[in-house]
C-alpha cells in the first residue's frame, strides 16, 4: 500500500514536472512571440500606458504624463492650452503612431534614448518604471498666446516668430487648432468618436500649418529672385527696369500682369528698388528669363526649398520649386504663383537668412532635453544650414524690404520704435477669387533680431491684408519690447 | 538504518510556530507590499485585517498544541503562505475597474475556514472517526452534487450549473463533495479491500475484481462524473476522477487499475467530445488557442486562454511586479485565472516558487498517508493529497496549454468561499491524519508480549526495516482486523514492497 502511495506521488511529480516545463515555455522561452503577438494588447497598455518625460514652454508644462485611475493604462497623457501647442507637440494615442513632438522625441519621451540608458540600467534595480526625459521647447508662451490670439477664428492662417542669430522659434501659432486631449483619451470608441468629429473640419491639420501647409507664396518669392539678380552682377537696386503692365509669356498667351490693385501702373519704367516695394511682378517675369532656370532654381534651394529632410526637429513639409520650367513657367515661378509652393516656415527662413547676412540658420523648437533627474542630456547649439549669399546682397535686399514698408506695399507695418524690413505677397488660388495673403519680414533692420512671418491661406484679399501687416508689427513690437 | 531513531517523532511544534511567524510575514506583508506598489495609502484597516488573520493562524497553531501536537509541521505554514498570497493578489486586483472589493470577502472567508477548520480539529480528535460517516457521506455527496440542478436553488455561472443560492449567499456544493466523496471512497475501500482483492477473474496478466464487490463504487463515480457533465464541471469531473482511480489503485496496488481508468477516462472523454459542446469548444480551443476565428469567438473562443499566456509571457522570467502588470486583462483575473496573475507579476519565479509549495504540501500530505497506521487514514490522505494535486494541475495544466482549460479554483488561491472553506477543512483531517501518523504508539501492558521495552514507544522488529513492518507490529498490538493487509499484497502483486526503502522519515 506504501509502494502504491509512493507511485501516486511518482506520478504526481512528474505532472508538476510537466506545468514546470510548460510554464517555462511560456513565461521563458516563448515571451517574445507571445509579445508580439498582434492580439497582445498588453504591450501597447505598457507602452502606450508608460510615465513620458514633460514638454515644457518656459518652464511649464504645455505636455505631460499623470498617473490615470481606473484604467488599465497607468498614465494619461495630458496637454495643458491644448490650442496653442497641438499642432506642435502632436498626440500620445493609444491607437496610432504619436504624432509631432510626442513622436519626433518619443525616444527621449519614452526614456530609451541612447543617453538615457544608465537610467534605464538603474530602473531595472529600483524597480522603478524608467521615467522619460523633458523636452524644453524655445517657444515664448507669451508670444505663442499673442501669435495664436491675434488669428481671427475661421481663417486659415499661421504666425512664426525666430529670432534671427540662433533660428530659435518663439512663436508658431497656426488656426485652426483643436484640443488634442480628444485624441489622447484611452477609451478606443471614445477615440474613434472624437476623430471623426474633429475631422468633420476640412480645414484642420494636425501639425500646425505652419510648417505642414505648403501653399503658392507669391510676391514673398522675389526675395529669393532678388539674390540672384544681385548675385548676377546685372541688377542693383537702383538699376531702371522696363515694367509694362503686362506681357505675353513666350510660346502662350498667357498674359502676365502687374496686379492691379497696386500703383505699379504709374511707372512704364523704374528702378529695381520701387519696383520691389509696389512688388510689380513684369520686371522679375522677365529678369527670371533673362536669368533662366539655374540661378533662380539654385537661390530658392539655398534658402531650402526642395530640401525634403529639415527636421526642427518636427518634420517640415517640402516647400517646392519645380525643375525643367519653360521660360513661360519660370517667368510664373518667379513670382511665387505657377508650381511653387512654401510653408510658412521656409518663407521665414528666407527673411531670417537675409537679415542674417545671408547665413541661414536651421530653425528650431527644441530648447534642451533633460532627463528624468532633470540632468542635461542634450542642449541645441545654433545650427547653420547654408550660406545663401553674401552680406553686401543680404544688405541691399534689406534696404529694398526697408522701402516695401516705408513706403510700399507694408505702410501698415510702420511702427516709431524701430525700422522695420518686409516683403509682401498675394498669390492667386486658382480662379477661387481669394488668395494667399503673405508677409514675411524682421526687425529692427539696422540689427536685426526677430524674423516674423504670417501667411493666411484662401482668404479675400482685402481681409488678408488688413491682417499680415499690423499683425507683423504686433509680433515683432512684442517680440522686441 | 537507526530504526528505533527514526521511528520517534518530536511534536515540532516549535519548529511550527517560527515557519508560522515566516508564513505571517510573507503573508501580511505582502498586503504592506500591494499597497505600497500601488501607491495607496495604508490604512488602519491593513494592520487590523493582518492581526485578525495573524490571529486566527495562531489560534489553530495553539489548538494543535493541545489537540494534535504531532500534527506535521509544515502543512500549516504553507497554507497560511499560499492563502495569504491569494488575499493579497486579490487585493491587488481591487485596485483594478472590474475587479473590486473582492479582498475583503475573501479575508472574511478565510477567517471563518480557518475558525470551521480549528472547530473540525477540535470535534474529530481522530480521523478514523470519520469511517463511521462513509455511507452518510456517500448520500451527502449525491444530495450537494444535485443540488446545483435543483430547480430554483442551482445558478449557471460562465456556462457551469455547480452555483448554489440560498438568500444572499452563494456556494459551489462540489467543493465539499470532494471531501464527502474522498472519505466515503476511503471508508468503502477500507471496508472493501479483502474482498476486492481476493476475489476476482484473472484474465491475462490482469485479475479484474468482481463487478458486484464495486458496484456502490461505481455508482457513486458515475452519479458524480454524470451529474458534473450535466453541469458543464469538467474541472471537477476530472477531479473526482482522478481522485477515484489513485484511491483505488493505492487500494489495491494493482496498475490494473490505472489501466481501467485511464480506458474509462479516454471513453468519458470521447463521450463528452461527442455530445457536450462545451468540452468540445475547450478541447478545440486547447488545440488552436491562436486560431484568429476562434479566439474572436464570443462565446467559447480562446480569448481568456490566450489573454491568460500574454499574461504569463508579459510576465517572463521575474515578473513585472506586484502592481505593475495587467493581470486584470485577463477575464476571472482573481478566481479561475488567478495563476495567470501570480504568473505576470511575480514572474516564473515566482509562480514557480508557489508551485513549489504545493508540491511540498502535496507531499507533506502524503507523507502522512505513508505514516498513519490505519487503511483509511492512508487512503483518506492520498485522496485529498490526490485532489490538491488535481486541482493544482487542471488549473495550471489548463492555463499553460498542457491540457484543455476547465474551471476549476486554485486551492487557497482563488477568491471563493466555498473552495476555501473545503480546502481548509481538508487541512485540518490532514493534519488530524499526519498527528496519528507521527505520535507514539502507547504499548499497553497486554501487549507487550514481544519483551521489547516498555518505553512507551513502538520499537521496530528487528529483522524487517520496510514501512509494512511497522504496520505488521502495530497491528500486533492492536489486533487491528485488517493485520494481512500487508502480507495479502506481497503475496499477490508486488515483491518490491520488501526492497522498498524504509520509511524516509522526512520529517527529521
Amino acid at each position: 500500500m506504501n509502494n502504491a502511495i509512493r507511485h501516486t506521488w511518482v506520478v504526481s511529480v512528474g505532472l508538476f514536472i510537466t506545468l514546470f516545463v510548460a510554464l517555462s515555455i511560456i513565461q521563458v522561452a516563448m515571451t517574445d512571440e507571445l509579445n508580439a503577438n498582434p492580439n497582445n494588447v498588453r504591450q501597447v497598455y505598457e507602452d502606450r500606458g508608460a510615465p513620458r518625460g514633460a514638454i515644457t514652454v518656459d518652464g511649464t508644462a504645455i505636455a505631460e504624463s499623470i498617473p490615470s485611475e481606473n484604467s488599465s493604462f497607468d498614465y494619461q497623457r495630458v496637454y495643458n492650452e491644448p490650442e496653442l501647442y497641438s499642432g506642435i507637440t502632436g498626440t500620445y494615442s493609444i491607437a496610432a503612431n504619436p504624432t509631432g513632438l510626442e513622436g519626433t522625441l518619443n525616444e527621449y519621451l519614452s526614456g530609451q534614448s541612447d543617453s538615457q540608458f544608465f537610467d534605464r540600467i538603474a530602473s531595472v534595480f529600483t524597480g522603478d518604471t524608467t521615467d522619460g526625459g523633458q523636452v524644453e521647447l524655445t517657444l515664448d508662451s507669451e508670444l505663442q498666446q499673442l501669435a495664436y490670439d491675434q488669428i481671427p477664428d475661421g481663417t486659415r492662417g499661421s504666425i512664426i516668430v525666430t529670432e534671427i542669430a540662433t533660428g530659435d522659434i518663439k512663436a508658431m501659432a497656426a488656426k485652426p487648432s483643436y484640443d488634442n486631449n480628444l485624441l489622447a483619451v484611452q477609451d478606443s470608441t471614445e477615440l474613434v468618436q472624437n476623430q471623426e468629429q474633429l475631422e468633420t473640419d476640412p480645414d484642420l491639420r494636425y501639425t500646425s500649418r505652419a510648417i505642414s501647409s505648403t501653399l503658392a507664396p507669391g510676391s514673398v518669392f522675389k526675395l529669393v529672385d532678388l539674390v540672384a539678380m544681385l548675385e548676377s552682377d546685372d541688377y542693383e537696386s537702383d538699376t531702371i527696369l522696363d515694367n509694362p503692365n503686362s506681357i505675353t509669356l513666350p510660346d502662350s498667351n498667357t498674359q502676365l500682369e502687374n496686379f492691379d490693385r497696386g500703383i505699379c501702373g504709374q511707372r512704364p519704367q523704374a528702378e529695381l528698388s520701387w519696383i520691389v516695394a509696389q512688388s510689380c511682378n513684369t520686371p522679375f517675369a522677365e529678369a527670371a528669363m533673362d536669368l533662366g532656370q539655374g540661378p533662380i532654381q539654385d537661390s530658392a534651394e539655398a534658402f531650402g526649398f526642395n530640401s525634403e529632410d529639415l527636421g526642427i526637429p518636427l518634420r517640415v513639409e517640402t516647400s517646392n520649386f519645380p525643375e525643367d520650367l519653360s521660360d513661360a513657367a519660370l517667368a510664373q515661378s518667379s513670382i511665387g504663383q505657377f508650381d511653387v509652393t512654401s510653408t510658412p516656415l521656409q518663407m521665414n527662413m528666407v527673411a531670417a537668412a537675409i537679415a542674417n547676412d545671408g547665413t541661414l540658420m536651421k530653425p528650431n523648437l527644441v530648447d534642451a532635453i533633460r532627463g528624468s533627474d532633470l540632468q542635461l542630456l542634450e542642449t541645441s547649439e545654433p545650427e547653420t544650414l547654408s550660406e545663401v549669399t553674401s552680406e553686401e546682397v543680404a544688405d541691399e535686399i534689406t534696404e529694398m524690404m526697408i522701402g516695401v514698408v516705408e513706403s510700399g506695399t507694408a505702410t501698415r507695418a510702420q511702427t516709431q520704435s524701430f525700422q522695420v524690413a518686409a516683403k509682401t505677397g498675394t498669390a492667386e488660388v486658382g480662379d477661387t477669387g481669394e488668395v494667399n495673403s503673405w508677409i514675411t519680414g524682421f526687425a529692427p533692420a539696422d540689427d536685426p533680431q526677430y524674423a516674423v512671418t504670417v501667411a493666411y491661406e484662401r482668404i479675400d484679399f482685402d481681409t488678408g491684408s488688413s491682417l499680415t501687416a499690423p499683425q507683423m508689427l504686433t509680433m515683432l513690437e512684442a517680440a522686441i519690447e | 538504518m537507526n530504526a528505533a531513531a527514526q521511528q520517534v517523532y518530536k511534536p515540532r511544534r516549535n519548529l511550527e510556530l517560527a515557519l508560522l511567524l515566516m508564513a505571517l510575514t510573507v503573508a501580511v506583508g505582502s498586503q504592506f507590499l500591494v499597497a505600497l506598489a500601488l501607491d495607496e495609502p495604508i490604512t488602519t484597516d491593513y494592520y487590523v485585517e493582518g492581526a485578525v488573520f495573524a490571529g486566527l493562524v495562531l489560534a489553530f497553531h495553539v489548538v494543535l498544541r493541545l489537540r494534535a501536537k504531532y500534527a506535521d509541521p509544515f502543512i500549516l505554514p504553507i497554507v497560511v503562505t499560499l492563502n495569504g498570497l491569494g488575499i493579497a493578489m486579490i487585493h491587488r486586483l481591487d485596485f483594478t475597474p472590474s475587479f473590486s472589493g473582492v479582498a475583503d470577502r475573501q479575508l472574511m472567508w478565510t477567517g471563518v475556514s480557518i475558525v470551521a477548520a480549528i472547530v473540525l480539529l477540535w470535534l474529530l480528535r481522530d480521523h478514523r472517526r470519520l469511517r463511521q460517516l462513509t455511507y452518510i457521506s456517500l448520500a451527502v455527496s449525491v444530495v450537494l452534487l444535485f443540488l446545483p440542478i435543483v430547480p430554483g436553488l442551482g445558478q449557471e455561472l460562465n456556462g457551469a450549473r455547480i452555483w448554489v443560492t440560498l438568500g444572499p449567499a452563494s456556494f459551489q456544493p462540489s467543493e465539499i463533495a470532494k471531501i464527502t466523496l474522498a472519505v466515503f471512497f476511503a471508508g468503502f475501500l477500507a471496508n472493501n479491500r479483502d474482498l476486492i482483492l481476493l476475489a476476482g477473474r484473472k484474465v491475462g496478466p490482469v485479475t479484474f475484481p468482481r463487478l458486484r464487490d464495486l458496484a456502490p463504487m461505481f455508482i457513486a463515480w458515475i452519479i458524480a462524473i454524470g451529474v458534473l457533465v450535466v453541469q458543464n464541471d469538467l474541472g471537477n469531473a476530472l477531479m473526482f476522477f482522478g481522485l477515484f482511480v489513485a484511491v483505488i489503485y493505492v487500494a489495491t496496488s494493482r496498475f490494473s487499475w490505472i489501466a481501467i481508468g485511464s480506458v474509462f477516462m479516454l471513453i468519458g472523454a470521447a463521450l463528452a467530445y461527442q455530445f457536450v459542446g462545451h468540452f468540445r469548444d475547450r478541447v478545440e480551443i486547447w488545440l488552436n488557442a491562436f486560431d484568429q476565428d476562434i479566439y474572436e469567438r464570443t462565446f467559447g473562443g480562446s480569448y481568456q486562454v490566450v489573454q491568460g499566456l500574454f499574461g504569463l509571457a508579459h510576465g517572463g522570467l521575474v515578473g513585472t511586479g506586484l502592481g505593475s502588470g495587467n493581470p486584470n486583462m485577463v477575464s476571472l483575473a482573481n478566481s479561475d485565472m488567478i495563476i495567470a496573475a501570480f504568473g505576470e507579476e511575480l514572474g516564473f519565479i515566482g509562480l514557480s516558487a508557489m508551485l513549489l509549495l504545493y508540491l511540498l504540501l502535496f507531499s507533506r500530505y502524503m507523507r502522512a498517508g505513508l505514516g498513519t497506521r490505519d487503511t483509511f487514514g492512508k487512503l483518506l490522505a492520498v485522496g485529498l493529497a490526490v485532489v490538491l494535486v488535481l486541482q493544482v494541475f487542471v488549473v495550471v495544466g489548463g492555463l499553460t496549454r498542457v491540457i484543455p482549460m476547465t474551471g476549476l479554483a486554485t486551492p487557497f488561491l482563488a477568491a471563493g468561499g466555498s473552495a476555501l472553506l473545503a480546502n481548509w477543512l481538508i487541512v485540518a483531517v490532514l493534519l488530524l491524519i499526519s498527528h496519528s501518523a507521527r505520535q507514539p504508539v502507547i504499548v499497553g501492558p497486554m501487549v507487550n508480549a514481544t519483551g521489547e521495552s516498555s518505553s512507551g514507544i513502538e520499537s521496530r522488529l528487528q529483522h524487517s526495516d520496510g514501512p509494512g513492518a511497522r504496520e505488521s507490529a502495530v497491528h500486533r498490538h492492536s489486533a487491528h482486523r485488517h493485520h494481512h493487509d500487508d502480507d495479502e499484497t506481497r503475496l499477490n502483486h508486488t515483491p518490491a514492497d520488501q526492497q522498498a526503502p524504509a520509511d524516509q522519515g522526512g520529517t527529521k
